[in-house]
C-alpha cells in the first residue's frame, strides 16, 4: 500500500512536471518575444525590421493568441468531449458583439461608465475591459446551454449539422441586426468601431499597444491553458474523453450523458465568448462580414492538428495555423513570385491548405501531431523507472 | 432467499423478432447464478435489459426493492448495477487507472468550479479515488498497469480492467458478460476463484452470462437456460445436467455441452 501510494505521488509529480516544463517555457519564450518588441525592435538595424514586418510581425503575433484562446475552448468541446462542433463561430460573435455593446460609444443614448479609462464625456456604455470578457463569456455561455440542451440530444453527425446551421444564422443575425423591430442590435454590415482601449495599471492600450496587449493576450491563453489541465485531470474531463471514447459504455459507468454533454458545450462556448471579446479589442472593432464559416473550419483544423484533447498539441497548431493564415502564405506568395516572376495570389489557395491539412490528417495522423497518447506514454515510462528503482 | 435483481416476466421484441419472450428471472441476494444458452438465445439481451439500455416491451425489473424498468442506464448504473461487455468496451486512450475513476463518477462530488479550484475537499476525493482505483486494479490482478493506455493491455488485462471498472460503481449486483471468452483452461479456473472472492470480499451479487460449461458447472449456485428466447430450465448445476431439454437445446445447435 505504502509502495504504491509512493508510486502513485511519483507519477503524478511526474505529469505535472511535463506540464510544468511546457508552462515555464512558454511563459519564457513569450516573455522573450514580449521584451524584444517592446525594448529592442526599435534599435534593431533596419533590415531586421523589415524582414519581421514581412515574416512576423507584432500583429500577427497578438492574432495567434486570439485564435489560441478559442481553439482551446474549442479543444473542449471537440478533443476532450468529441462533439463535433461546426459552428463556433457564434460564440465568436457573441464575445465580440458584447465587446462592442459595452465598450464602445455604439450606445450613444446613454452614458455608463464603469472601470473604464475612456473619458467620462464620452457617450456610450463603457466597462473595464475584464468585466466584459465576464460578461461576454456568460453571454456566449447561455447561448451555448441553450443551443446546446435541445441538440446534443442528436447523434453526432446531427448535431454537426445542426452546429453548422447555427454558426451561420448568428452571424446573419447580426449582420442584418440593424433594424430589429426599430432597434439597432448590431449596426449591421457597417459594424462597430471603435473599441475602447484596455485599460490596465493605469494604462491604456490602444490600437498601437501591441506589446502590452501581447501580455494581457497571452494572460488570457494561460488562464485557458489552466483550466483546461484543472478540467482534464479531474471527475469532468474523464467523464469527457469517456463519451468520446464509448458514450455507451461512458453511460452503463454512471456518467449522465447530456449532462456532461452539454457542460463542455457551455465551457467552450465560454471561451469562445472570451475569445471573440479579445479579438474585437484585437481588431478595434466589429465587422460582421469576418464572422464566418471560415473561422469554425480554421479553429476546428487547429484542434484536428494539434492532436484532439492535448493543450500543447493545440497551442502549436493554433499558432502555426494563425500565422500561415496572417503572415505565412501572403509572405511565401511574395517571395515565390519575385522569385519566379509569377503572379499566383497564394492567401486566396488558404481554404484549399486548411481543407488539405484536415483530410490529410485524418487519414495519416488522426492523433494530430502532439497526440496526447504520446505524452502520456512518456510519462508512464518515467513512472515505470520510478517504480524500478524504487524496490520492486 | 431474498432476491437483489428481479426481471419479471420480460419480453423485447425487435421488429419482428422476439428475443425474449416472458422471461422472468431472480438474482439472489449476495449469490451467483448464470445465464447459459446456444449463441443468439438473447442472454446479452437481458443483460441489456436489466441495465436499461433496451426498454422491454413488456414486463419490470426490480432492483432492491423499486421499480427500475423506466430508469435511465446512468441511474441504474449508479444505484448499483455493474456490468461488463461481451465485446470489451473499454476507454482505450484512458489509462486503466482513469477508467476505473470515470466508474466513481457517480459518487464523486467534485464541481466545475471546486476542480477549477483545486480545492482541498476536491483535492482529498481525487487522492481517496486514486487510492481506489488503484486497489481496485490490484484486486483483479493488474495492479501494474495503472499507467496504461487500456487499447495496449493484453487481452485478459482488458477483461480484468472491465472488472475492475465494474466495482468501482461500487455495485450491489455485478453482470459479466462471457467474462472467460478468450482465456485459456488455466486461466478460466483461476477465475472461478475471482467469482468467489468478489462474492465473498466484496459482497456483491453476480450474475454470469458464460460458454464454458466447467465454469458455469463449478462456480454457479443457479443456472437459468434461454433458448431462442424462452426460458427451457432452471435448476441446480446437477439438475441442469441432467435435463433433457437443455441437451437438446445444446447438442441439437450443435453444440458440444462439455468443454
Ligand atoms: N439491437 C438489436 N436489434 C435487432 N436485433 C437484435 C438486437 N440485439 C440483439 N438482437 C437479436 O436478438 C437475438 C438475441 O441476441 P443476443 O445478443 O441477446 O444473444 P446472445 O444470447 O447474447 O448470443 P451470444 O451467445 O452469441 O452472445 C439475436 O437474434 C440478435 O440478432
Ligand atoms: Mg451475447
Amino acid at each position: 500500500m505504502a509502495i504504491s501510494f509512493l508510486k502513485r505521488g511519483e507519477k503524478k509529480q511526474k505529469q505535472s512536471a511535463s506540464a510544468r516544463k511546457w508552462a515555464i517555457s512558454l511563459t519564457l519564450i513569450a516573455l522573450a518575444i514580449w521584451a524584444f518588441f517592446t525594448y529592442f525592435f526599435d534599435k534593431t538595424p533596419d533590415a531586421v525590421q523589415s524582414w519581421f514586418q514581412v515574416w512576423l510581425p507584432p500583429s500577427t503575433i497578438n492574432e495567434s493568441l486570439v485564435w489560441v484562446i478559442c481553439a482551446l475552448g474549442l479543444n473542449i468541446v471537440v478533443g476532450y468531449a468529441g462533439l463535433l462542433d461546426l459552428g463556433f463561430v457564434a460564440f465568436w460573435a457573441f464575445g465580440g458583439y458584447t465587446a462592442g455593446w459595452f465598450m464602445s460609444g455604439f450606445f450613444h443614448q446613454v452614458n455608463i461608465h464603469f472601470g473604464s479609462m475612456s473619458a467620462k464625456v464620452i457617450p456610450g456604455i463603457h466597462l473595464s475591459f475584464w468585466l466584459v470578457m465576464i460578461i461576454a463569456a456568460l453571454i456566449a455561455g447561455f447561448f451555448g446551454i441553450i443551443i446546446g440542451a435541445p441538440t446534443l440530444r442528436l447523434k453526432s453527425d446531427y448535431l454537426a449539422l445542426v452546429t453548422l446551421g447555427f454558426g451561420e444564422i448568428i452571424p446573419q443575425v447580426f449582420t442584418n441586426g440593424e433594424n430589429i423591430g426599430g432597434f439597432n442590435l448590431s449596426n449591421g454590415t457597417k459594424g462597430i468601431s471603435p473599441i475602447d482601449a484596455i485599460g490596465v495599471f493605469g494604462k491604456r492600450l490602444g490600437p498601437f499597444d501591441l506589446g502590452w496587449k501581447f501580455l494581457i493576450y497571452f494572460f488570457l491563453a494561460a488562464c485557458m491553458v489552466f483550466v483546461s489541465l484543472r478540467i482534464r485531470g479531474g471527475r469532468l474531463g474523464r467523464a469527457w474523453l469517456a463519451i468520446r471514447e464509448d458514450e455507451l459504455a461512458a453511460s452503463m459507468m454512471g456518467v449522465p450523458l447530456m449532462r456532461t454533454k452539454l457542460t463542455a458545450y457551455a465551457v467552450g462556448a465560454f471561451s469562445g465568448g472570451i475569445g471573440g471579446a479579445v479579438y474585437a479589442t484585437h481588431v478595434n472593432g466589429i465587422f460582421a462580414e469576418r464572422f464566418n464559416f471560415s473561422i469554425s473550419i480554421i479553429l476546428l483544423a487547429m484542434v484536428v492538428l494539434g492532436g484532439m484533447g492535448n493543450v500543447w498539441g493545440v497551442i502549436i497548431g493554433a499558432l502555426l495555423m494563425a500565422w500561415i493564415n496572417a503572415t505565412g502564405l501572403p509572405a511565401i506568395g511574395d517571395t515565390f513570385n519575385n522569385t519566379f516572376h509569377t503572379a499566383i495570389n497564394f492567401p486566396s489557395y488558404n481554404f484549399l491548405l486548411f481543407g488539405g491539412i484536415l483530410v490529410l490528417m485524418m487519414l495519416f495522423k488522426r492523433d494530430g501531431i502532439l497526440p496526447e497518447a504520446r505524452l502520456k506514454m512518456i510519462s508512464h515510462e518515467n513512472d515505470d523507472e520510478a517504480a524500478n528503482t524504487g524496490g520492486h | 432467499m431474498s432476491s437483489i435483481l428481479s426481471a419479471e416476466n420480460i419480453t423485447v421484441e425487435f421488429g419482428g423478432l422476439v428475443a425474449v419472450n416472458d422471461v422472468s428471472f431472480d438474482i439472489p441476494e449476495k449469490g451467483i447464478v448464470s445465464l447459459i444458452g446456444p449463441n443468439g438465445a438473447g442472454k446479452t439481451t437481458f443483460f441489456n435489459i436489466l441495465t436499461g439500455l433496451y426498454k422491454p416491451t413488456s414486463g419490470h425489473v426490480m432492483y432492491d426493492g423499486q421499480e427500475i424498468t423506466a430508469l435511465v442506464p446512468h441511474k441504474i448504473a449508479a444505484a448499483g448495477v455493474a456490468r461488463t461487455f461481451q465485446n470489451i468496451r473499454l476507454f482505450g486512450s484512458m489509462t486503466a487507472e482513469e477508467n476505473v475513476m470515470v466508474a466513481m463518477h457517480s459518487h464523486l462530488k467534485a464541481s466545475l468550479a471546486t476542480t477549477i479550484l483545486g480545492l482541498p475537499s476536491q483535492r482529498r476525493e481525487e487522492r481517496a479515488a486514486h487510492e481506489e482505483a488503484r486497489a481496485l486494479l490490484e484486486f483483479v490482478g493488474i495492479g501494474k498497469t495503472a499507467g496504461e493506455f487500456a487499447r495496449n493491455l493484453s487481452y485478459g488485462d482488458q477483461r480484468r480492467l472491465e472488472v475492475a471498472r465494474a466495482l468501482a460503481l461500487r455495485p450491489k449486483v455485478l453482470l459479466l458478460d462471457e467474462p472467460t471468452a478468450g482465456m485459456n483452461p488455466q486461466e478460466s479456473s483461476v477465475f472461478v476463484d475471482f467469482v468467489h472472492r468478489i462474492r465473498d470480499e466484496k459482497g456483491i451479487s453476480i450474475l454470469l452470462i458464460e460458454h464454458d460449461m466447467a465454469v458455469v458447472m463449478k462456480v454457479s449456485e443457479r443456472i437459468t437456460v434461454l433458448d431462442r428466447g424462452e426460458k427451457i430450465a432452471e435448476g441446480s448445476p446437477a439438475e441442469i445436467k441432467a435435463n433433457p431439454r437443455v441437451i437438446e437445446a445444446y447438442l441439437g445447435k450443435g453444440v458440444g455441452a462439455g468443454h
